[in-house]
């Protein structure tokens, strides 16, 4: 049996007294359509956060593939192929769609430190990164101001420049949220779209995309696992129902 | 517009890029009567550049960079008084070395800190150096400096003459070099990602770049360029003092840049003409208001041309194109 493409083993997470993820277990499969939901405040982010590197555990261990990953800065499991993609935003707005993408792209075939070559003849890297936003349905807007975009399609560059890093895991934290439910039809396609091969782990509090994107499902509530299942199982169980769906149902 | 490295559009040489060597060439017929001027100008417009690199496309905030203006030019000077080295491009390369190390080591102390505390910290590297200057003054001559440095001729036959032809050829020419240098960095990836880091670093760690470490390359490279400045600056003046160390030259290079547009290679040639041409006007008409000239000048630029005077030229530019 094959390791994992993620996994982690009893991963905490305190800041001073507050505990925001405690013992949590967690494996994703390879090529795996996972989805993690909880009502706010569950520590979904933290915990996405802490998988990236971007925050450092408290305690327990991150496995890559079946190398163990805790330790290692966020810009070397960027390297290994996990990518992500930001709840909130993170774009260079101020640059062209085009080279959100290409940065990305350079980083991973390492040509960032070259200092003498236009980064213009670049070509194989511009059109790679055009390709992505072709898939997303955003060739014609390539050379726009990010900032210039609507939200929506600042969503799908988000997603656009995650896969320019060709991950072997993607993390993406609530790809449709904010987005006006018209054009998260759209974000819906392009997840549905994305290769099989990629193992993907999405936060989303929109049940509609949940439901129709995961075959796994994990449920966490004030920092730990609450149960795992099949989207039919979760659907069915009256703890979730009780703290999570039944609570609001509102998104 | 494309100001630094980018996959999506091309960065060719312009013709208005032609104006500031053409002007260099006017000047060196038209006022002979300013060439040390203009040479003063020129080493300030080579370390308002540096400092551009590491303010303008990297994002890094300091207070301090007049250190490796001084360090190059103590280095050129020590060279030349205490160990009669007075080859000139010996001194040059000797100045840029030990200015990109002290870059090298001081950035890998100070650039895992951001903002106000790295700001501190270049404060703080200053007014330690400065302190050094003063106190090593077996090595640096302390508070009266080192005058009488010697520069040998230029390949054996260009001497250094009184009414500063040299000086200022020599000056050109050296910015003119590390002018395409920089030109050529900027608009290259690496350009490219520093510009990424200075727009959103926490997604350019995401992206998988080692921000750090791209950052004290940067900052090793600019602190090479200032001392550059620095050692130029001893030769043609051919003696240094610790003016060079001053939190005042650190402060007047941030607003040459800010006068002329952060971010923009052309910015830190502006600010120097602009500012050092306007300190000589003001001091011959006002010689005890000069600074209150400078002062008014600023608050107008920060005031009504936020990208600075090129900025301004720019909106002004993009006006007149749409009606």
């Amino acid at each position: 049996m094959s390791a994992p493409a993620l996994e982690t083993r009893d991963l905490c997470k305190q800041f001073g007294a507050l505990t925001v993820a405690s013992n949590i277990n967690f494996r994703l499969e390879p090529g795996a359509r996972h989805a993690l939901i909880g009502p706010n405040g569950a520590g979904k982010t933290t915990f996405v956060n802490m998988l990236t590197g971007a925050l450092p555990a408290t305690s327990g261990k991150i496995m890559f593939g079946g190398e163990d990953i805790t330790q290692m800065a966020q810009a070397a499991r960027t390297k290994r192929g996990l990518g992500r993609t930001f709840q909130i935003t993170s774009l260079f707005r101020d640059l062209p769609v085009l080279d959100n993408v290409a940065l990305g792209i350079a980083e991973r075939e390492g040509v960032s430190l070259n200092v003498w070559k236009p980064a213009s003849s670049y070509a194989s890297i511009r059109d790679e990164s055009m390709a992505h936003l072709e898939t997303m349905g955003l060739g014609p807007e390539a050379l726009l101001c990010v900032k210039d975009l609507p939200y929506g399609k600042q969503r799908l560059v988000e997603i656009a420049i995650a896969l320019g890093l060709k991950p072997k895991v993607l993390l993406l934290d609530e790809p449709a949220a904010g987005v006006p439910s018209l054009e998260s039809g759209r974000i819906l396609d392009v997840l549905a779209d994305l290769p099989k091969d990629i193992a993907i782990l999405i936060i989303e509090h929109d049940m509609d995309i949940v439901f129709r994107f995961a075959q796994r499902i994990t449920v966490l509530v004030q920092g730990a696992v609450l149960t795992e299942g099949t989207p039919d199982e979760i659907a069915g169980d009256q703890r979730v129902r009780d703290v999570y769906l039944g609570e609001g149902g509102h998104d | 517009m494309i100001r630094s490295g980018s996959y999506s559009g091309h960065a060719r040489i312009g013709i208005m890029e032609a104006l500031p060597w053409i002007a260099a060439i006017a000047v060196y017929f038209l006022l002979p009567e300013y060439l040390s001027l203009g040479a003063r100008i020129m080493i300030f417009i080579l370390f308002t550049l540096s400092l551009d690199l590491i303010l303008g496309y990297a994002g890094i905030i300091t207070l301090g960079h007049s250190v490796f203006l001084g360090i190059g030019a103590y280095t050129a000077g020590i060279l030349s008084v205490k160990l009669n080295v007075n080859d000139p491009f010996l001194q040059l390369i000797a100045g840029c070395l030990t200015s990109a190390l002290f870059g090298l080591v001081s950035g890998a102390v100070i650039l895992r800190t951001r903002n106000l505390t790295l700001l501190m910290l270049t404060l703080a590297i200053t007014a330690i150096v400065y302190e050094i200057g003063n106190k090593a003054s077996s090595l640096t001559g302390g508070a009266d400096g080192l005058p009488g440095v010697q520069v040998n001729p230029f390949f054996g036959t260009f001497e250094f003459d009184l009414w500063g032809r040299t000086g200022y050829v020599y000056c050109a020419i050296v910015l003119f070099v590390i002018w395409f240098v920089v030109r050529r960095l900027i608009y290259s990836p690496f350009g490219a990602m520093l510009t990424g880091i200075r727009e959103n670093t926490p997604r350019m760690h995401a992206l998988g770049a080692p921000v750090y470490q791209r950052l004290l390359i940067v900052y090793t490279i600019s602190a090479g360029i200032a001392g550059i400045a620095g050692v130029l600056m001893t030769q043609v003046t051919q003696s240094v003092g610790l003016n060079v160390l001053t939190f005042e030259v650190a402060g007047d290079v941030l607003v040459m840049l800010i006068l002329g547009g952060v971010g923009r290679i052309y910015g830190a040639f502006v600010g120097p003409v602009v500012y050092m041409v306007a300190q000589d006007l003001l001091a011959k008409q006002f010689p005890e208001y000069w600074s209150f000239g400078v002062g008014i000048l600023l608050v107008l630029v920060v005031f009504f041309a936020r990208g600075g005077i090129l900025g301004l030229v720019d909106k002004i530019v993009d006006r007149a194109r749409t009606p």
